[in-house]
């Protein structure tokens, strides 16, 4: 998480901008696991970025492009939707 | 302006049609019934152009009125006792989203035993909600705080449900001569309803009603607390601008005769009209009584409180709701805002389910020596 903020600054009725799932730093629940891949081993068919569900699959046009970990949560789907077995994952 | 023969309820449909609100979700209930019905024939009649949604229940109308509040429409509703019962949970949430929602309610006992009548149960029941609770002294006075509950509501600094309060069948449903402004003047005085964040503002998309952990919660509910409190200056900031119109003047706390009193009667409501009668005619045998009316109850104004009675030896606290196994709600906040004053405090629990409380009751609590529970079969006198 961000800055925890004092009382005097919330809008009224915790209003938050849609939008801002990008600022809380949930990399820091991950599991203990965290995803690495084998570029050699990657066919660039992203199932990966497809499957990730935290968006943590970062992408170079469309190209693989490794993970975020400030959002990865270490849930390994990625891991297991890889067909040629690029992804493991690593204790950290 | 022009001066109608009206009950409460009645002129509480007047303020609604005059406002004219977006929406209007509202399950019918006794006393407020009349509330809702003139003003559903206002509607059917093309006098006023709200939404109304009749709902299945109220814990449903409060929930809709959330939803067209943060939408961005004036949102009006009214309710009574069981009703407001089954709305609590909403109302909570309604205070803590902030949403300016006016709420009329026609004081009623709580079940059980089922009962129609007045007391002030069913405002107690939600008094920690947030919700403010402004609380009229006759058919007038709910006029008036209805015209005043949007602008109070919808304040930037408040942003809170606020609740207009009339006795049930004392005040909804008996006919008072009222003066009504005009059509022209009410909208001009209420002015357009905004909020800062209304959820229809498509090119500004936001969450309402985030889900809040330890880390946050409790600043939600702190700075609900310092909204509350900040409403008391706009209450008479509105107050006093009603009065240019109206040349009426609502007080979050009304001191009657009260400067030189020694005995004062404190109390919420239509009490505090009987007991201001009953103070003329003390005063006119020479007894130094008075009457302190809490007009508004949240936020409740606890250094107007201490000051009006700074000269006065005792405080007779009215109460027209219990709290079994401690203290009754208008006496605990009277106890704590007086704590090291010197005033001496009496607390009695009157009227419960809608037993009158006649003049000759009042008289009989400024001589004193009458029991915590007044107007009940079997109590005994104190010695």
């Amino acid at each position: 998480m961000g800055k925890l903020t004092d009382w005097q600054e919330l809008s009224p009725g915790g209003v938050v901008a849609a939008g801002d799932a990008e600022q809380p730093s949930t990399g820091g629940w991950r599991t203990g696991l965290r995803p690495e891949v084998e570029l050699s081993a990657c066919v660039n068919c992203l199932l990966c970025w497809l499957y990730c569900p935290d968006s943590a699959v970062l992408l170079d046009g469309t190209a693989f492009a490794g993970f975020d970990y400030e959002h990865c949560k270490g849930c390994e789907i990625c891991a297991f939707a890889c067909p040629t077995g690029a992804i493991a994952m690593v204790a950290e | 302006m022009s001066l109608e023969l009206l009950t409460g309820g009645e002129a509480v449909a007047h303020a609604m049609r005059q406002i004219d609100p977006d929406v209007v979700p509202v399950y019918p209930i006794t006393p407020q019934t009349p509330i809702i019905q003139g003003f559903a024939k206002f509607v059917a009649d093309g006098r006023a152009h709200a939404e109304l949604v009749n709902v299945e229940s109220e814990h449903s109308a409060m929930s809709a009125a959330i939803g067209a509040a943060l939408a961005g429409a004036r949102t009006i509703t009214a309710t009574s006792s069981q009703g407001l019962a089954l709305m609590a949970e909403v109302v909570y949430i309604a205070a803590s989203m902030r949403a300016p929602i006016v709420m009329a309610l026609g004081n009623r006992a709580l079940s059980g035993p089922i009962n129609i009548h007045c007391d002030h149960s069913d405002s107690m029941l939600i008094r920690d909600s947030g919700v403010l609770q402004l609380f009229a002294e006759n058919a007038q006075e709910a006029y008036d705080l209805m015209l005043m509950a949007p602008r109070i509501a919808e304040h930037p600094n408040v942003l809170l449900p606020v609740l207009v309060c009339l006795d049930g069948f004392t005040i909804t449903h008996s006919a008072e001569p009222v003066v009504l402004l005009t059509d022209a003047d009410v909208p001009r005085f209420v002015g357009e309803y905004r909020i800062p964040h209304p959820v229809l503002d498509t090119a500004h998309p936001l969450t309402q009603g985030p889900f809040a952990m330890p880390d946050y919660y409790f600043e939600f509910r702190r700075a609900q607390a310092a909204a509350a409190e900040a409403a008391l200056p706009e209450i008479d900031e509105v107050a006093a601008e009603l009065e240019r119109c109206s040349g009426r003047r609502f007080r979050a706390l009304e001191g009657y005769r009260a400067d030189d009193a020694e005995r004062v009667v404190v109390a919420l409501g239509s009490t505090a009209g009987t007991a201001k009668d009953v103070v003329d005619e003390l005063r006119g045998t020479g007894e130094r009584v008075g009457v302190v009316k809490i007009g508004s109850f949240r936020p409740f104004p606890r250094a107007a409180l201490r000051e009006t009675l700074a000269g006065a030896r005792t405080a007779i606290v009215l109460d027209r709701a219990d709290s079994p196994g401690g203290s009754p709600p208008l006496f605990a906040e009277t106890a704590a805002a007086l704590y090291g004053s010197g005033v001496a405090l009496e607390s009695h629990v009157y009227g419960l389910g809608g037993r009158d409380l006649h003049p000759a009751d009042v008289r009989a609590l400024f001589t004193g020596n009458q029991p915590l529970y007044v107007g009940v079969r079997g109590e005994p006198c104190p010695a």
